[in-house]
Parts: structure tokens; sequence; C-alpha cells
């Protein structure tokens, strides 16, 4: 009577999928104004493969830190530094604007320039030349938005790095599609890696932005893969008998903190990737689980219910006593480091309302950065300025981001279905 | 699944749950029941077409009366919480001596959460509750060979809804045979 469907899982490479759609709903008041003048385009005309200045402006923008003014309020469009009238921007209150050109050159791939330029001192602060073929345009933008960023906010900027996370989208047939993707930080270039008919979870960049290790449920029960990304490659690391989740990267890359209820409850252990050996660091009656390592690979943070509610402990990776670092509320789950180790973010739950909550190891002050009712799975940017999570609203599940200090709020939200789950990828090796 | 048995199902509000029939949890049963595509949690065991009343173990007419406290096999949980609330002792207690008069019969117990809070959090707590409904069912006396446990968390919602009414649904062990 009803006919058998196959199980849908298939590694897919170089899938384009729907790129998330930036909102940006509300920022800094003091944000550094700056104009981003259209690049100039020696190629065939009307051929220019990409908008240079729209997708520098728009990673600054989204970064809350910075104004970009609207190309139609430009006194002029220099694309030579001798060209600038330096008066005509100073009346105008820009502190900074770039200029550059875009060429294509004989052999097909693109030359661009740029240069970053201080208006009132009327001198370059910085200036490059980058050859990039034409599927390397876009990087070249984040990583020009990231020469910027750093030279005005002295914070190196993380736009040229990508982000993983898991879409849901309910079929036709009322079946579920979960796939595994990655895209640019901006959302862009949204490429699965797995699609599945039963649940995946908690992907998780390796720190060489390599590979990922995530939960899947194809076996129909919970266990742990790691895929390379660029070969779709995959290999199952943890299949136990009860849950196998929770995949955490030592900063190293050669362990992986993992969840496993083999022994009868849910155990943090740590899974040596060269040898397979495992290692126990939790051994109690409540639920461990959630692990993520420090910056210096030297401890672990995890959530709790041992003292009777979910709580956030410190442990070392080598096992030992854990020390609980979570005060004042009933519900805080899913802790990480920040990159520099000096705070924990996590979920925090209150007045049955779920917020991203960080914590300050160096004097225990709790700031909730989100103000909406159903947030989960905080990620850092791996600069430390942003954290990217998962938000719940009566129209879905979408992927947000908040500064670290908790003033610049945006919303990605993709076309259809449901995201989540986001993780932030490591500075992209050049 | 006959026609009868069909509609008895759906009078019983039970569709999914009668949709499979009892099996062994031996090798080939999982071969059999390749998670599909209906993975939706309500569709998903859909995906397995056994006949009821052959091609299984014995004791079918048991489990598909709708007017039989088998035919109850979801257990509702308070939030955060995995403790049995007395209302469901009676439903435990009929799937337990259901098992003790069928020690070939093995039950699944698969413990959701809600979609509130953390996810991996949720896996264990969805864990916890299956293991709370095995305890109990093993404490009347059931083999633990008879009983497995696994855990879905929030992956598998029945109610699809961010609001009370929603939680309340997905906050449950299944009883799956």
């Amino acid at each position: 009577m009803i006919k058998r469907l196959l199980l849908l899982l298939l590694p897919v490479l170089g899938l384009q999928a729907a790129p998330l759609n930036i909102v940006i709903d509300r920022g800094v008041e003091n944000a550094i104004p700056i104009a981003i003048v259209p690049f100039g385009w020696s190629g065939p005309a009307g051929a220019q493969p990409i908008d240079m200045d729209l997708t520098i402006g728009n990673d600054l923008a989204r970064s809350g830190r910075f104004a970009p003014l609207p190309t139609r309020d430009m006194p002029q469009q220099p694309t030579a530094f001798a060209a600038i009238n330096f008066k005509d921007w100073r009346l105008l209150g820009m502190d900074n604007i770039v200029i550059g050109n875009l060429q294509e050159r004989a052999d097909g791939n693109y030359e661009v320039s740029f240069r970053l330029v201080d208006v009132y001192k009327g001198t370059q602060l910085a200036g490059f030349r980058i050859p990039a073929g034409r599927a390397q345009l876009r990087r070249t933008a984040h990583r020009i938005s990231d020469i910027i960023f750093e030279k005005l906010t002295g914070i190196p900027g993380a736009f040229d790095t990508r982000i993983t996370y898991v879409t849901v989208k309910e079929l036709p047939n009322g079946n579920k599609r979960h796939s595994l993707q990655v895209a640019d930080a901006d959302g862009f270039n949204a490429q699965t890696l797995l699609e599945s008919s039963e649940p995946l979870m908690s992907p998780a960049w390796s720190p060489d932005g390599k590979q990922l290790a995530y939960v899947s449920f194809e076996g129909g029960n919970s266990s742990i893969y790691i895929q390379d990304i660029l070969s779709g490659r995959r290999e199952q690391v943890a299949a136990h008998a009860g849950i196998n989740s929770a995949p955490a990267w030592s900063p190293d890359g050669a362990r992986l903190a993992l969840t496993l209820s083999k022994d009868g409850n849910p155990e943090i252990y740590i899974l040596h990737l060269a040898d397979r050996s495992l290692q126990r660091i939790t051994r109690n009656r409540a639920i461990d689980t959630e692990a993520a390592f420090s910056p210096d690979g030297a401890k672990l943070v995890f959530t709790s219910d041992r003292g009777g509610s979910p709580q956030i402990y410190e442990v070392s990776a080598l096992g030992g006593t854990a020390r609980r670092v979570s005060f004042g509320g009933s519900y805080f789950a899913r802790p990480s480091y920040a990159p520099d180790g000096k705070s924990i973010i996590m979920v925090h739950g209150k007045e049955r309302r779920y917020r991203i909550a960080m914590l300050d190891l160096e004097n225990d002050y709790l700031d909730l950065l989100t103000e909406t009712r159903l947030d989960e799975s905080p990620s850092f940017s791996p600069n430390g300025s942003m954290i990217m999570y998962t938000t719940t609203r009566s129209s879905g599940t979408e992927l947000a981001a908040v500064s670290a200090d908790g003033r610049v709020h945006q919303r990605l939200a993709l076309q259809d279905g449901e995201v989540r789950e986001p993780d932030w990828g490591p500075f992209t090796t050049q | 699944m006959t026609k009868k048995t069909f509609i008895a199902c759906l009078l019983a509000g039970l569709l999914s749950a009668c949709a499979t029939a009892p099996r062994q949890d031996n090798g080939a049963a999982v071969e059999e029941r390749t998670r599909g595509a209906g993975a939706d949690g309500r569709g998903r065991d859909a995906a397995t077409s056994y006949g009821a009343g052959s091609d299984s173990p014995g004791g079918l007419s048991a489990l598909t009366d709708p007017q039989s406290p088998l035919a109850l096999r979801t257990i509702y949980f308070a939030y955060d919480s995995s403790e049995i609330q007395p209302q469901f002792q009676e439903v435990i207690e009929a799937h337990s001596a259901y098992l003790l008069a069928h020690p070939q019969v093995t039950a699944v117990l698969e413990g959701h959460a809600d979609e509130r809070g953390s996810r991996e959090y949720n896996l264990a707590l969805g864990e916890r509750r299956a293991q709370m409904v095995k305890r109990l069912i093993a404490l009347l006396g059931v083999p633990n060979t008879q009983l497995r446990t696994s855990s879905y968390g929030e992956e598998r919602p029945v109610a699809d809804g961010h609001n009370e009414a929603a939680w309340r649904q997905n906050r449950r062990v299944e009883i799956l045979y």
C-alpha cells in the first residue's frame, strides 16, 4: 500500500543553494562615515563581473561600525588618487574614501587595485594590487573589506570567512529535507555539502577550515561524521549505542570533544583522531554535553545539570574536577569561548525566554546580548567581534548576528525553509 | 494494512502508530525499515509497509485494538522534566504487561524534547526521558533485552508551532514496536 521510500542522502559538490538575504535591524549611532567609490573598469563595456564597491560597502555596513555613503550622494567618482577633490569630500564629513580599479587582463583573469584614503590628511592609508580569477572576485572584495576594517578599527576583519549551518525545508509531500551548507560570511555562495531525509545537527569547522564534523541521524540513531569540504569524502567517527553528539574540535585539530551516552548517560569524551582512542572526561549520573575547547586547548567548557539545572562548567582537557562558572539563573547551555578566551557565550533561559548571553570570565559579569525569545547556537566570528546565532520567531527559524558588545543586530533571512545552527569558520589561510 | 485496520487507526487518531506493526529488533528488520524520505516524524513510519496481522510476531490484535490502552503509545512530559506523570502510569503498565506476555517483542522508546533551549542538551534530555520510561517498564519485570532507547531531541517535532500548544506535544516518549 505504501511505497517504500529510499533514503535520500548524498554528499553534494558545487550545488548552489539559495543565498541568505541580510537585513540590518539596528546599528551603532557613531558609525564611521566612509565612501566606497565605484571602481573603474577596464574591459569590455557592460561586462563588469562584479560591483566591487557594493560588496565592500555591504560588508562594512553589516559590521555596524561603518556608514557607507550612497553612490548617488557622492560629489565625484574618482578612480585615481590624483583625481580626488579632497575639499568636496571634507565638506561632506567623509573621514575616508576608497577608490579602485578592476581590470580584465589578456589571459582572462582580473586585477583589482584599491586605495584607502584619509580625506583630512590627504594621504593613502593602504593600497593593494590583487590578481584574481573570476571566481575569486567576491573573495577579493571581502579581503579588501578586511584590510579597510583592520586599518580603521584596529581589529582584523572577518569578512573573508565562511559559515556553515543546517537548513530544513518542508517538501510539497510533507517530508523534510535537511541539508548541511557552507556559505561566505555574507551569505553568498551557499553550497550544499550533504542532504538527508533524516536530521542533521551541530556542524563544526575544523581549525584549518578544511573539514566539518557534524551529527547525522541517517542510520536511525545519532552518529558523528567528519567530512572533507573540497572532496565531499566523509567518514563516520562515532556511532556508539545511545547518543553521539556535540562534536567540537581542539585548536590543533587533533582531537574532537564529543558527547556519548554509551556508558549509560551523556558524558564528555575526547576522541584522539590519530588513533581513534577515546578519553573519558566527565563521570557522573547527570547530563554532561556541549563541550568546547578553550583557545589554548587546555580547558573544556560544557553544559551539565549535575546541580539540578543546566549550568556551565569548566574542566581541564585532561579531565579532573569540573568548576561551575555560571550562576544566577536556572538555565545556561551551549557554551563556547571567545577567541581571546576571556569570555564565554551561551544560551541563557530566563522567564521562559532563551537569549544569547556573554559571561566575562575576568569579572563574572553576565551580559544579555539579544532581546528575542528563542535564540540558540551562538558562534563567535574568528575576530571575536560578532556572534552568529539562530533565532526563532513565529515566521520560522533564521540566522542572526549581534556584535560582541550587543549594540549591532542583524538578521540573515533565507528565502524559505529553516536555517539553524551556524558555526563561523576560522580565518582563511591565504 | 487492511482497510478496516486503517479506519480503526484513523478513529483512534493514531495513524502513524498503527502504520508500524510489531517487529523484532534484529538485523534484518533494520534493512526493512530504512528510514526513508518520510522523515517528518509522523510520516516516517509510514515508509514501513507491513501488513497488519501477518508477517509479524504474535499479539497483534491487542496492539491494533484502538480500545486497548496499548493504543496509547506516547508519554508526555513537563518542561525540562523527565518525571513520569501519574496519568501515564496506566499506559506504561499496559505496555509492560504486553511485553511480559510477548517476550519475543522488542520496544523502542524514542525520546523527544521541545525546541526551547539548546539542541544538544535537548538530545540528552530526550534520552533521559526515554530511559525513565525504560526504567519503569523494567521495574514492572520486563527484561532489558526487550527494551531499547533512542533520542531525537528536538529534531523530530510532531507539532511545528513555536508555542506552548506545540511544545506540549513535542515533549514526549514514543513507544514503538
